[in-house]
Formats: C-alpha cells, structure tokens, sequence
C-alpha cells in the first residue's frame, strides 16, 4: 500500500491543493448519494412541508432552500437528485472504462481480424452524434432510470476502447511484452497482467471524464422528459423552475444549478489534475 | 494519393451498414411495430395488422431490413406518419433553418476561442493564461440548460432585447429569433473550444522549430501567427470538421426551447410520436454526413502530411 502513496502519480496529486479539496468535494457527493440510496437523508422529497414557494428559511432543514410548485422540500429534492448523478456517472464510468479498456486492449494486442471489428463496432457506435445516440436509446430503451442506464452503457466505453487500442498498438512491440511472449506466457495473461496495467494511466483518466460527461447528460435527457420519471433529478428541478423564474422563484433553479456546478467543476479540475498526474510524458 | 481516398471511401461503407442494422435492430426489432399509437388503443385486431401490412411490419426480419437498405440507397424515406408529408422534403426545409443557427454559431465560437487560445498561450504560465483558463473551466461547469433558461429569462423577458420564442422564415426576420440561440451557443461552446486550442498551441510552441524561429531573431508575433497557428492549423480545421454533421442536426436543445422547426425539433417530436420514416431518415443521414465529414478530413490529412498515406 506504500507503495501506491508514494508512487509519483499520487505524490503529485496528493501535493495538488486544489485537486484534493475537489477530491473531497466528489467524496461528499458520493457520501450523500450513498445515504439517500439506504434512505438516511433525502427521502422526503414527495412530502408537502408547507406552503406552495416558501422563501428560504431556517426553520428546518427541509426549509433551507425553500419549497417549490407543491410545496415540497427543495433541499430534500436537491440531495435526492445526488443519488441519481451519482449512480448514472458511476454505471456510466465503471462500465465504460472497464469494458472499453479491455475491448480496446484485446483489439491493440490481436489486431486483424478482432480488430477489425472492435473498430468497426466503435466507428459505427462513433458516427451517430452521442446527444442523439443517447436519446434514441431511451426512446427505443423506454423512459427511465434503466433506459438511461442502458444508454450510457452502450455509449461510454467507445471513448477509452478507441484510445487504449492506439496505446496497446505502440505497447506490442515493447520489449517486455516481448520478452513475456519469449518466455510462452499465454495471450490473456499477457494483456491481463502486463499490457492493460499499463494503460490505466488512459482508462483512469476517460473514469472521470465519462463520470462527468453521464452527470451531464442525464441532466439534459431528464430535462427533455426521456430520463427519470416520478423522481427528482437535477434536470427536472431546472425544468420545473422554467415555469417559476417569471414570478422570481429562482431557489429551484438556483439549487439544483448550484449543486451540479460544484460537483462537474470538481470533476473537471480532478480529471485535469489526474491527466498531469498521469501523462507518462512529463516523467 | 487515389489508393488512399479509395480505401477511406470503402471504409465508410460497413459502417454504414452498421449504423442503419444498429437503428434496424432498435426501431424494428426491439421497439417493434407502433401500429397501436397509430391505429389507436381499441382497434380491432385486423386494423392493426392492416397498418402492419402497409408499412411492411408483417415480413421476417431480414425482408424489412433489405426494404430499409433500399430506402437508404435509394435516399427515399417515404411519408411522414404522422402528417402525411414526404420526408425529404421535411428534411430539407428543417436543414436551412438549423444551419442558419448552427453556422454563425460555428464560425464565430471557433473564431473567439482561437483567439482567446492564442492570447493564453501567448502568455501561458502568466496572469492573463490563468484567468482565461479559470474562465473557460468555470463556464464548462455550468449546465448547457441553465444558460438556456437563465439566458432566455435574463436577455428575452427581463430585458426584452431578443425574441423569447418562435421563428419566422423570412431572410431577415429570421435573426431576431436566432440572435440569443446563437450567443448561448457560442458561450457554450467557447470553454471547450479554448481549453483544447491553447493544448495545441502550447504543444506547437514547445517544438524545435520554433526555438529555431527565434533563434533566428523572428518577433514574437510573428512566431505567433507565422510559425506556430500556421503549423496548428491541422487540428484546427480537424476540429471544425467534425462539427459539420452537428450543424445539420441543430442543437436539439436550443431548437426545442426557442421553438425552431429545425432538425433538431423533428427528430424530438418524431421521436414522441413514434413517426418511424422521419426517425430511420434522420440517423441514417446524420450518420452519413459524420462519416463523409470524417473521411474528408483524413483526405486533407493526407494531403497536408505525406506520411499518413503509407498506414
């Protein structure tokens, strides 16, 4: 364990002020999802607190951040909404960088004919735009958390395939790889044990960058009424507001914008920190 | 050169079939037949096979996918389920009005970010690349729909300087409902655009040859504009090219808000009505536009950089 504190990546993340206070900031989000999914905090996002846009008020907690349309809790709704965000970043980036690294491995390593058609899969999946992709996948999936899981499975691992099959391509001729075949190691321990632990340096980079990019996304198709149903969700928090900016309601929108901007700038100062970190060129 | 372009072009078409068996397999396969919301929720029986027989749901699988390639090959989609119209026509209409959006939206995002990219790595490691920098990651932080909506609230009802909604097709009637969907797509896209221009230019600028330059007593603007956005000029115009297919499809968003009857809002309202013929149309043409823009692009590769054609 020693050994990964003082590896010259985490050194030099760990000497990054900024990336780890967004570190820990991504932490706190993931500590509220996990309580709102065992139903600790957040729960009573249905429950009527008082009156219809109540002001912000420090009467509990429930009424920091006001109520909205029917009267419900916007603080309750808003740290409901870290649960969906959370969950669908992580399907999204385990899942993608985990099945996108291997394929991509698998083709680099192979080539010809397997590789032909991992990239023939990937340019396929590739020349449909991902905004459209992803919509049509929940139309054709259904409207729902599962249809937007299933979208952001079969999007996110083009990313990380695409970019670890050129590394493995460029690793193949590497002497140790070499020297691994010379001494009759099979195939999948080779990519296993030698080739894809030297691509994580990419694959941990596209874990966040495909985190984000989910957190992001599933905001927009929520908005357009294709992602979550009868839950809240930072998306459908802003579509609701649309209605109440004209009468000046703005904790709604203010809320769920606040709540996500903290979160994606935190990923995205994370993700550049780690590309740093991790940039075998700076070595 | 010829062998090249050759190659690229037969490599577009497998993955054209791909994309036309990967939308084949979600609309046909697992959606299957919308004769219910078209026929309606009562009917009999033999109403909904009817429409099954009409559109041609009632054949195997491999039938129907041979009668789509047609459609694909042949560039006719038919009518419209929904109000009866041929698609093309539709598609055509729609086109104009995104690329009226999407174009100015283009060219003056990658025009602005340039420069801002130019002035950072001008001054990279300095006051001025910092803020820059902080700027762009910050409004890269914030939601595509919160510039929509607060934008829309801010510049169309607060101060009523835009139009809120609405499009009127008129060459010059058109820019005052495109005006704000313009702005907030250049505010959106210039965080991005900057981000990766001021990477290639600092890159550019760490190379020998421009060391060489200087050593040879050029200026340091000329170096700028001379040496180093010449040699960037690659990934520049890569970069632009692959936005080509996106300014046909518009952006979903943007029209959908603004109520734009782009491409973008008929494949949303297509999608909600389940109108198979403008659905299967739009994928596939917007697929093929990414795939042309794309082997274009590896042309002028090529054309730029001799070594490219030996892969």
């Amino acid at each position: 364990m020693s050994e990964f504190w003082n590896s010259r990546p985490v050194r030099k993340i760990r000497r990054d002020k900024w990336a780890l206070a967004c570190l820990i900031i991504i932490i706190c989000y993931v500590l509220v999802a996990i309580a709102v999914r065992f139903g600790i905090i957040g729960n009573a996002f249905e429950e009527r607190i008082g009156e219809l846009h109540l002001s912000p008020s420090m009467e509990s907690w429930k009424h920091w951040l006001g109520t909205d349309r029917l009267g419900r809790s916007i603080f309750a709704r808003m740290l409901y909404s870290a649960k969906i965000a959370i969950g669908v970043g992580l399907v999204s980036a385990v899942v993608g960088s985990v099945v996108g690294g291997i394929l991509g491995a698998i083709a680099g390593y192979f080539g010809k004919r397997v590789d032909d058609f991992i990239v023939w899969l990937y340019s396929t999946v590739q020349s449909i735009p991902y905004l459209l992709l992803l919509i049509m996948l929940t139309y054709i999936a259904g409207k729902g958390i599962m249809g937007l899981y299933v979208a952001f499975i079969a999007t996110s691992w083009v990313g990380p395939c695409r970019m670890v099959r050129g590394e493995v391509i460029k690793l193949r001729e590497a002497e140790y790889i070499q020297s691994a075949k010379a001494m009759g190691y099979g195939d999948w321990r080779i990519i296993f044990r030698h080739v894809v632990p030297n691509t994580m340096h990419i694959v941990l980079v596209y874990f966040a960058l495909l985190f984000v990019a989910a957190i992001k996304s599933e905001v927009i198709i929520s908005f357009l009424g294709l992602g979550v149903q009868g839950e809240p969700s930072w998306g459908i928090m802003i579509k609701a507001s649309q209605a109440e900016l004209i009468n000046g309601f703005y904790w709604q929108i203010g809320a769920a914008t606040f709540a996500m901007f903290v979160l994606v700038l935190s990923f995205n100062i994370f993700a550049d920190a780690l590309q740093d970190a991790l940039d075998p060129k700076s070595l | 050169m010829w062998p090249y372009i050759i190659r690229r072009l037969l490599w577009g078409i497998p993955i054209v079939l791909g994309v036309t068996m990967a939308v084949f397999l979600g609309l046909h396969v697992m959606k299957g037949s919308p004769s219910a919301t078209y026929v309606g929720k009562a009917a009999t029986q033999e109403a909904l096979d009817q429409f099954d027989k009409k559109y041609g749901f009632d054949k195997s699988y491999p039938e129907q996918y041979i009668n789509y390639l047609k459609e694909v090959v042949t560039f006719d989609f038919g009518d419209s389920w929904k109000n009866g119209r041929p698609v093309g026509d539709m598609i055509s209409e729609g086109a104009g009005k995104s690329v009226s959006l999407t174009l100015p939206a283009l060219f003056l995002t990658s025009l602005l970010a340039i420069c801002l990219a130019l002035v950072a790595s001008y001054f990279r490691g300095r006051g001025t690349d910092r803020t820059i920098m902080v700027i762009a990651v910050l409004g890269m932080s914030v939601s595509f729909l919160v510039y929509i909506v607060v934008l829309q609230y801010l510049l169309a009802f607060l101060l009523p300087i835009f139009q809120i909604h609405g499009y009127e097709p008129g060459l010059v009637e058109r820019w005052q409902f495109l005006m704000l969907p313009i702005i907030i797509q250049i505010i959106v896209g210039v965080g991005y655009d900057t981000r990766f221009y001021r990477s290639v230019f600092v890159e550019e600028i760490g190379k020998d040859h421009v060391t060489t330059a200087y050593a040879k007593g050029a200026s340091k603007r000329r170096v700028m504009f001379v040496h180093v956005l010449k040699n960037a000029l690659i990934p520049i115009v890569t970069r632009v090219m692959i936005s080509i297919p996106f300014l046909v499809t518009g952006s979903l968003l943007l029209e959908q808000f603004f109520g734009i009857p782009g491409i973008g809002s008929m494949l949303l309202a297509a999608l909600d009505t389940d109108d198979f013929p403008v659905i299967k149309a739009l994928s596939v043409l917007i697929s093929l536009l990414f795939i042309v823009s794309t082997i274009l692009n590896d042309i002028l590769y090529a054309v730029v950089d001799p070594r490219v054609r030996l892969k």
